[in-house]
């Protein structure tokens, strides 16, 4: 596709916009989507001579024409739903369908007061001193034009808003569900999680495609932490092997604070993952746990990038790949340390298995350092089965493709088996164990 | 039981076995001893079916089939057991479960009946006994974080549930101290039976204090270069593998 043929393709968003309902249109934060989108209009989508593109080629998304949708056009059953809910997780929970909010389906009921939790749209409605504050202050719209794109079109997703001293002992569990519907669609989602100082809580965001669709997912989460708050964020993966998902994550923490992400990435065609955390006060800390199991033809890519801006900060970060098939895995993870950003600590480490001849990673670890009284170590590895420890497995018994199943289910684990949530924990190995041959074998194995 | 013959391996294009003959009995304890470099974990090695050995020559027959046609887990289901001289940590792996799993899929490749839960665990409490095996190791990845004289009594522990028909124990005496030789001792000892052959390769004599063998070889350059009864193990401690390798030269 040349260039101007993909400008064109921009015009399709730029007339959705104009269908935007007057609803949307007049709230306080209309300059704020105008000037977003003028900024998507300047820059078109990504291109892969950008180097933080390189490696991820957005054409397929930018030839088709996804449009937005503000009704939900399709409807969805309780027993769909529940057939993916998590076995027994006391939780609450928001459903999103086709990226329109599902009023029906979601139970929020019982939160500590003060503690809000709703849909975006019901939170711009309300015109709240709070959302001016945050909304759209740690995403950039310069960074990538998917932000800015879905910065002009928000209006569904997830708004958290969490008082002093607060603690959420029931995960929030956020369910974006996705299914063929008329016209190929694109959901923009967009989350913010304001947490106060000393609250805590776990959110879980789930993207999962229920059929085969061709829809397009861009979203973006901002997650504010006073000091001493406590977010465990959680992402779920799932989307139909015909959707695209572009994910950006933005997380911008006061002192003592403490980030855990938890990204698993299961589903998609083309699927872009961004997290970006800024340790902006002493003592802040980001915990980054990473899986990726791709197949056949899929490309996923995960980039994320830690900010160390004051002393006594740390960060760690632990991503893993399986690859199998044709698939294509990208993982970018940059730690930049800034001048005055004394005695902080970073790691960071990227194994990969490659299952197959054709699969192909692209790693690369990037550390920019400019303090001098710093502890940073980085790795990344790629590589196949340890044949050794095969051989042990088979000279006990167990049969060559149980025993590669076994091990790569054990290389992938490692970044599962200490989820505190029992019923996450099991839905996700599930989940693993059921990308590998010999699915059934490995589970009595597993699950006694 | 086991029956090889004029056995010839390679190793990344080196030989190392050459020309190897052994006869083991049902109910027979073999040690075969040697120095380093000798061939023993190479012959503990092809005898498993472990990839990258090259048998070049000669044939290895086992309860009158070949040997070396099977691949490694076709071998455990036939009943031949490897107790490794180097335990690999399966981190993810769980020590208990694969135990299971293993048990299972040598009944059912026997066509027996799988053990259910209750079954496996009494065996599993049955066996531990014998080497004092330690309850929250079987809990653990395999072999993950366990010390060297854990990871050889945790071998010795899954051949006494996996009941083979021929155990080989490669240096299984490598890196214990004197207890630890005891239990494992011990346990291979309990599990001698008139169905069951044992080759136990090691480099010193002291294990075969405790393991009373029938047959003892000595493995020089790649070949048995003497066989005796118990008595020759005494005179290899007292005389060194010099004084065999200088006979064999001449």
């Amino acid at each position: 596709m040349s260039q101007d043929q993909m400008n064109n393709n921009i015009q399709h968003y730029l007339n959705d916009f104009e269908q935007l309902d007057d609803n949307v249109k007049s709230d306080w934060f209309s300059e704020q989507r105008k000037s977003a989108l003028n900024l998507f209009k300047e820059t078109g989508f990504p291109r892969t001579r950008q180097e933080n593109w390189k490696y991820t080629d957005t054409r397929p998304i930018a030839k088709k024409s996804f449009s937005y949708t503000n009704n939900q056009s399709v409807s969805i059953s309780t027993e769909e739903i529940d057939a993916i809910r998590f076995q027994g997780l006391d939780c609450y929970e928001l459903v999103f369908v086709n990226g329109v909010y599902s009023k029906e389906h979601s139970r929020i009921d019982g939160l500590p007061e003060g503690t809000v939790i709703e849909n975006m749209a019901d939170a711009l409605a309300k015109d709240s001193e709070l959302l001016k504050k945050h909304l759209a202050q740690y995403a950039d719209n310069k960074v990538s034009p998917f932000t800015a794109l879905n910065t002009a079109f928000i209006q569904h997703g997830t708004y958290i808003d969490v008082p002093k001293n607060t603690v959420i002992e029931k995960p929030i569990n956020v369910l974006y569900l996705s299914k063929e519907s008329a016209k190929p669609f694109a959901a923009h989602t967009r989350n913010l999680i304001v947490m106060s100082e000393h609250s805590e809580a776990t959110l879980i965001e789930s993207y999962i495609g229920l059929d085969d669709a061709n829809y397009f997912t861009n979203t973006v989460t901002e997650v504010s932490l006073a000091p001493s708050a406590i977010l465990k964020h959680y992402k779920i993966q799932q989307e139909s092997l015909n959707a695209y998902h572009i994910g950006n994550l933005n997380v911008v923490q006061g002192k003592d604070s403490r980030f855990e992400s938890n990204s698993i990435s299961l589903g998609g065609s083309l699927v872009r993952n961004d997290i970006n955390g800024q340790l902006a006060a002493e003592g802040a800390s980001i915990v980054m746990n990473g899986l990726y199991m791709t197949n056949n033809k899929q490309h996923v890519d995960n980039h994320t990038r830690v900010d160390h801006l004051k002393p006594n900060t740390h960060s760690s970060e632990n991503y893993r790949g399986v690859l199998n098939g044709k698939s294509r895995a990208v993982f970018n993870g940059k730690v930049v340390v800034h001048p005055q950003a004394q005695k902080i600590e970073a790691h960071q480490n990227n194994a990969n298995l490659l299952l197959s001849d054709d699969a192909e990673i692209d790693t690369k670890p990037e550390l920019e350092i400019y303090a001098d009284d710093v502890k940073c170590s980085h790795g990344a590895t790629v590589g196949q089965l340890d044949q050794n420890m095969l051989f042990y497995l088979r000279s006990r018994a167990i049969d060559e493709e149980t025993a590669k199943s076994l091990l790569t289910y054990a290389f992938a684990d490692e970044v599962i088996r200490d989820i505190s949530f029992a019923p996450v924990k099991n839905r996700l190995e599930y989940l693993i164990v059921g990308r590998l041959p010999d699915a059934d074998l490995i589970r009595e194995f597993t699950n006694e | 039981m086991l029956n090889i013959k004029n056995l010839h391996a390679k190793v990344e294009d080196k030989e190392i076995l050459k020309g190897l003959n052994l006869n083991v009995k049902a109910g027979e304890v073999h040690a075969i001893m040697g120095p380093n470099g000798s061939g023993k974990s190479t012959l503990a090695n092809v005898l498993a079916g472990k990839n990258g050995y090259e048998v070049t020559k000669g044939s290895v027959e086992y309860e009158g089939k070949d040997l070396l046609e099977l691949a490694p887990e076709e071998r455990a289901w036939a009943g031949v057991f490897l107790a490794f001289q180097y335990p690999v940590e399966i981190p993810g792996v769980n020590n208990v479960y694969l135990l299971k799993a293993a048990v299972n899929a040598i009944r059912k490749n026997r066509g027996e009946q799988e053990l259910d839960a209750v079954e496996f665990l009494a065996l599993v409490k049955e066996k531990m006994k014998l080497v004092k095996m330690k309850e929250d190791l079987l809990n653990r990845a395999v072999n993950e974080g366990f010390s060297g004289g854990e990871k050889k009594r945790n071998e010795i522990f899954q051949m006494a549930v996996l009941e083979p028909k021929l155990a080989i124990l490669d240096e299984t005496d490598s890196g214990l101290d004197i207890d630890a030789l005891k239990i494992v001792a011990e346990g291979v000892n309990s599990l001698r039976s008139p169905e069951r052959s044992i080759i136990l390769v090691t480099h010193y004599q002291r294990l075969l204090d405790y393991i009373k063998p029938d047959h003892v070889h000595v493995l020089s350059n790649g070949k048995i270069i003497k066989s005796g009864g118990p008595e020759l193990a005494l005179e290899l401690e007292e005389k060194g593998y010099d004084w065999l390798e200088e006979i064999e030269a001449a």
